[in-house]
């Protein structure tokens, strides 16, 4: 069990406010970690902070890599976060490229690796150099997350125009064509059906046995429950809990935190966990 | 019963219509009194009014019958809903469209007999062309709102220009060095404007293009200020020049034909074809490379990009320098085609210009700025006996135009890449950027 | 020197009240329809042609007393810009409304060029001039013989411009009218549906906008004596370039955009080259802007992710 991301004391103010306060937490690599908590309690602040939207206020997050090196990611500017860090995400308002098609939209996202083939773009518009051959890799890529997600039959439609669930996958697929090592998820299941709650499981555990991490942040307690390996629950930008579902069910803290403010959607889950 | 009924409907129509152009009528006598029914007359301090009741009537009457029109074409295209049929057809012409816009580019100056006016309209129309190209990467790729083109534009004609004044340089060897140029002040211009969006973005564009305006209007011992710069050498043939007195070392003298100011005009249409085919091949290359790719998710969502990891700072920067960089070859051009030039060819309704001829080609598309470019410059210029009239059309023109079609002529784009057929995406669908 | 730097503040201040007012119609308009007005300077260009129109059919008929006639021709060049103002946000604007976002920007680009052609050849490319309206001033101080003097046409434009910000002021905050504006400045489809009609305070915004250019266009045609169709442009983007300087969307900072300019201008003028002003101008505006995006007094644009 090694670590893969670990934040520790992380502060996020907000002008007076502050958003998230001390938080530590790790995940394991190999594992799917869940952030849940009720409505404001600072869940996407934090997923902001890890993907580099947000400067923390203080504190450290860092990635560990397999070579034993250490990348400080709240350091670094947003974008190389993703590029050096591998840290992918997705949005909780899904943020696709909506005039470009499915397949575009996955060529973009493996942007790095196809631009450092190109000869500072110079080559390839003479046609020369390897662009060609690294670019039919590229496409190989898309057409494994493509079929993946199953989307290969929409690979050519314009990514606005596809059904709510399927440009949720397509955000999906689209985040794991950058390769990274960690894929934080903003609220995967929102407005998704039970059948289609159901695929994205099946997708998450897919990509976790592919070698990739998951840190979530979701409502749907089904999801949580079924596929997390190990569960951080916030309160008021607080750490109140921490451990593996079984644990959380339990916890009295967190039943408390739920009982207390949540609204009826939240309320349904220490019940339903009992 | 459904006859009283289509006439009581026919009466109400017609009320509404009588209703709707009185008022448009009142507002015209109101707008029109100061302007067309009274007239100022005389010099400094003696101003006096003279009246024109007759012209104030025209005016008016004119401004209800335009209003009774738009009224009935409104009620007409309610009916035929032929929008989609439209652009159906739009989008299926659009494959005969550009090849045939192409072979007709390519082969005008050899039409026979051709006057040398129309191949210099042709060489004028070309230039918006490129130009129109040249800003169709940063406003309809990148999504970038430029309002200062023309900066770049002043860029290359004044690199040449000086390059050629003070070390007799010559327009093949000036080129390359203006695209340059104008590709590092893009740079420039780039990066205080990174942060900014949408509309800061345009006005420091805009104020970009005001300062190079006013720099080069006043620093009069290196540019001559606003008397400009003469005597910028023509583009020459294989060292052979265009003179009209003929003898060796002209082009007339070296093939032993007559010389004809034709030659010269012809020669600059061919160069800046090419230019602009240049421009188009790069463009239509680097949308399918990744940074054509990322100018255009750049468009799409910025935030989107930042998560995959693409620099958009630097995504930007090579918009607006490749941008920038075709805006000075034409510069180049435009200083070698007129022999001189001064700071009245760079004020910003050149970039409004060009900025309308991208918009009103619509979506990004290639073949839609050629086309904007062809109804925008080409026509005012056979229209030159309006003289006076021209802008005002011109102005009216844009108004209706972008009214009517807000999309531009061709409001679709084509995938980069596709695994099946590529399918034409409607630009519905398409962000406009926000930067 | 005291006196020559008090000099330049009063004609700066002057100056900047002018493009102050106009900068408030620009802001106006971007604020509750997110859209640059770039015909909005040839709004002003237009007041100033009526007005000179106006007191050419004075002297014409006659009468004399000169402040009357500023004031009439005040209040019909505030009347026919409104006119104006609505006129070009139905025949231009509306029906881009909700389309793409540059559209409007061209259409807007082409209401400019059309008004700015329309009066040149309906009343000719001649700078059109008057006599000053009130002459005299009186002299605030003396030092080493330089005379710092205050015209009564400077305190008639500053006190002209305060009060009409007043009452500007006063229908945004206080009147359902900019209840109504502020509304829809929030959240246009928001308030449609809680009942405010939308097109009607789109319409009225422009014609307030318009009736603010129409004062500024008197008060530019009285303090400086000429005009010309072209004067709009340029006190159209400094205005624009007020507007976003001081934050565009926020009234007060369109005053005080406004008001830096004309201190800049009027101050680079008296010190370094007059001739290079405007590059002043407009590289404090990208300077400004590189380390405020958003303007002095605009809100901070937060990232929604």
């Amino acid at each position: 069990m090694t670590a893969l991301l670990e934040v520790r004391d992380l502060v996020m103010r907000f002008g007076g406010l502050t958003a998230v306060s001390r938080l530590s937490f790790t995940a394991v690599r190999g594992e799917i970690t869940a952030v849940i908590g009720p409505n404001g309690a600072g869940k996407t602040t934090v997923f902001n902070c890890i993907t580099g939207f947000y400067r923390p206020s203080e504190g450290e997050i860092t990635i560990h890599r397999e070579d034993q090196s250490t990348l400080a990611l709240h350091r670094l500017p947003g974008f190389a976060i993703a590029k050096r860090g591998r840290v992918a995400r997705t949005f909780q308002n899904i943020r696709l490229f909506g005039g470009m098609t499915v397949l575009e939209n996955l060529m973009v996202a493996q942007h790095n690796r196809l631009q450092a083939a190109t000869g500072f773009t110079l080559l390839a518009v003479l046609g020369l150099g390897r662009y060609r051959h690294v670019e039919a890799e590229a496409l190989e890529r898309a057409k494994y997350w493509l079929d993946a997600t199953g989307l290969t039959k929409r690979a050519d439609e314009p990514a606005a125009s596809l059904p709510y669930g399927a440009q949720r996958r397509l955000e999906i697929a689209r985040a794991m064509c950058t390769d990274p090592v960690l894929l934080c998820l903003d609220e995967p299941a929102a407005g998704l059906n039970p059948r289609e709650s159901e695929e994205l499981n099946a997708l998450l555990l897919k990509i976790r046995a592919a070698g990739c991490s998951l840190l979530l942040i979701e409502h749907d307690m089904g999801v949580v429950m079924k596929i997390s390996d190990h569960i951080i629950v916030l309160d008021h930008g607080k750490k109140i809990a921490d451990g593996t579902p079984a644990e959380i069910r339990t916890n009295p803290a967190v039943i408390a935190a739920y009982l207390g403010e949540g609204d009826d959607d939240d309320l349904d889950v220490p019940v339903a966990a009992q | 019963m459904s006859d009283v009924r289509s006439a009581q409907g026919g009466r109400d129509t017609l009320i509404r219509y009588i209703r709707d152009a009185g008022g448009v009528g009142l507002l015209a006598l109101a707008i029109f009194v100061p302007f067309i029914g009274l007239r100022l007359h005389g010099e400094t301090n003696g101003l006096v009014l003279h009246y024109r009741p007759k012209l104030l009537v025209i005016g008016v009457v004119l401004a209800m019958l335009a209003r009774l029109l738009v009224l009935i074409w409104q009620e007409r295209r309610v009916h035929q809903g032929r929008a989609a049929w439209r652009a159906a057809r739009v989008a299926s012409a659009g494959k005969y469209v550009a090849p045939a816009l192409l072979a007709s580019a390519a082969l005008l100056p050899l039409v026979p007999g051709i006057a040398n006016f129309y191949i210099d309209l042709g060489v004028l129309v070309m230039t918006y062309v490129m130009l129109g190209w040249g800003l169709n990467i940063v406003v309809g790729l990148a999504g970038l709102l430029d309002l200062g083109y023309v900066a770049f534009y002043a860029v290359g004609a004044y690199s040449f220009a000086l390059l050629a004044h003070y070390f007799h340089l010559s327009f093949w060897e000036c080129l390359p060095l203006s695209g340059i140029f104008a590709a590092i002040w893009g740079m420039c211009l780039g990066f205080p404007v990174l942060r900014l969006r949408g509309d800061y973005l345009a006005i420091v564009t805009l104020a970009f293009g005001e300062i190079i305006r006013l720099v080069i209007t006043n620093w009069i011992s290196l540019t001559g200020g606003p008397n400009g710069i003469y005597n910028i050498p023509h583009p020459t043939f294989f060292g052979l020049n265009f003179n009209l007195g003929g003898g060796p070392g002209t082009f007339s003298g070296f093939f032993g034909i007559d010389p004809d100011p034709k030659q010269l005009t012809t020669y600059l249409y061919y160069i800046i074809f090419f230019l602009a085919l240049l421009t188009n091949w790069v463009t239509l290359r680097l949308r399918r490379l990744p940074m054509g790719r990322a100018w255009e998710a750049l468009r799409e969502d910025e935030i989107a990009c930042r998560s995959l990891g693409i620099n958009v700072r630097n995504t930007k920067l090579t918009a607006f320098a490749i941008g920038a960089m075709f805006g000075g070859f034409a510069g180049c051009f435009f200083a070698t085609r007129q022999n001189f030039i001064s700071p009245d060819s760079f004020t910003f309704i050149e970039s409004a210009t060009v900025l309308a001829i991208v918009v009103l080609g619509g979506a990004g598309s290639q073949l839609g700025v050629a086309l904007a470019a062809v109804v925008m410059i080409g026509i005012p210029a056979l229209l030159q006996d309006l003289s006076i009239y021209r802008m005002l059309f011109f102005g009216l023109a844009l108004v209706i135009m972008m009214v009517v079609r807000p999309r531009g002529f061709v409001s679709t784009r084509t995938p980069s890449i596709a695994l099946g057929k590529r399918q034409q995406i409607s630009s519905e669908l398409m962000s406009e950027g926000h930067g | 020197m005291i006196a020559y730097a008090l000099q330049q503040l009063i004609n700066g201040i002057t100056l900047g009240m002018v493009y102050g007012l106009i900068a408030v119609g620009y802001t106006m308009v971007y604020g509750i329809i997110g859209m640059i007005n770039f015909a909005h300077g040839d709004v002003f260009m237009v007041g100033a042609y009526v007005g000179i129109i106006v007191l050419t059919a004075f002297s014409g008929m006659g009468i004399a007393a000169v402040p009357v006639g500023l004031l009439v021709a005040l209040l019909v060049s505030v009347a026919l810009c409104g006119v104006y103002g609505f006129t070009i946000e139905r025949a231009a604007y509306r029906p881009l409304r909700g389309s793409f976002r540059l559209a409007p920007l061209i259409s807007a680009i082409g209401m400019s060029i059309l008004l700015e052609n329309f009066v040149q050849t309906s009343q000719g490319a001649k700078d059109r001039a008057i006599p000053e309206p009130i002459p005299g001033g009186f002299t605030i101080m003396q030092q080493h013989g330089f005379v710092v003097q205050m015209s009564y046409m400077q305190i008639a434009i500053i006190v002209t411009t305060l009060v009409t910000l007043g009452i500007f002021t006063y229908i945004v905050t206080k009147t359902p009218l900019g209840r109504a504006m502020r509304a829809i400045e929030q959240d246009a489809k928001m308030a449609a549906l809680l009942g405010v009609n939308t097109n009607r305070v789109i319409s009225l915004t422009f014609v307030i906008g318009s009736a603010l250019a129409a004062v500024a266009g008197i008060m530019f045609l009285s303090y400086y004596g000429v005009i010309n169709f072209f004067i709009g442009f340029n006190a159209g983007i400094k205005a624009f370039t007020a507007a976003v300087l001081g934050g565009i969307g926020s009234l007060p900072g369109a005053v005080l955009g406004g008001l830096l300019i004309g201190l800049i201008e009027s101050f680079w003028s008296g010190y370094a080259t007059i001739a290079y002003k405007d590059v002043a101008v407009y590289s404090i505006l990208a300077i400004v802007l590189m380390f405020m995006p958003t303007g002095l007094l605009g809100r901070a644009d937060i990232e929604k992710v």
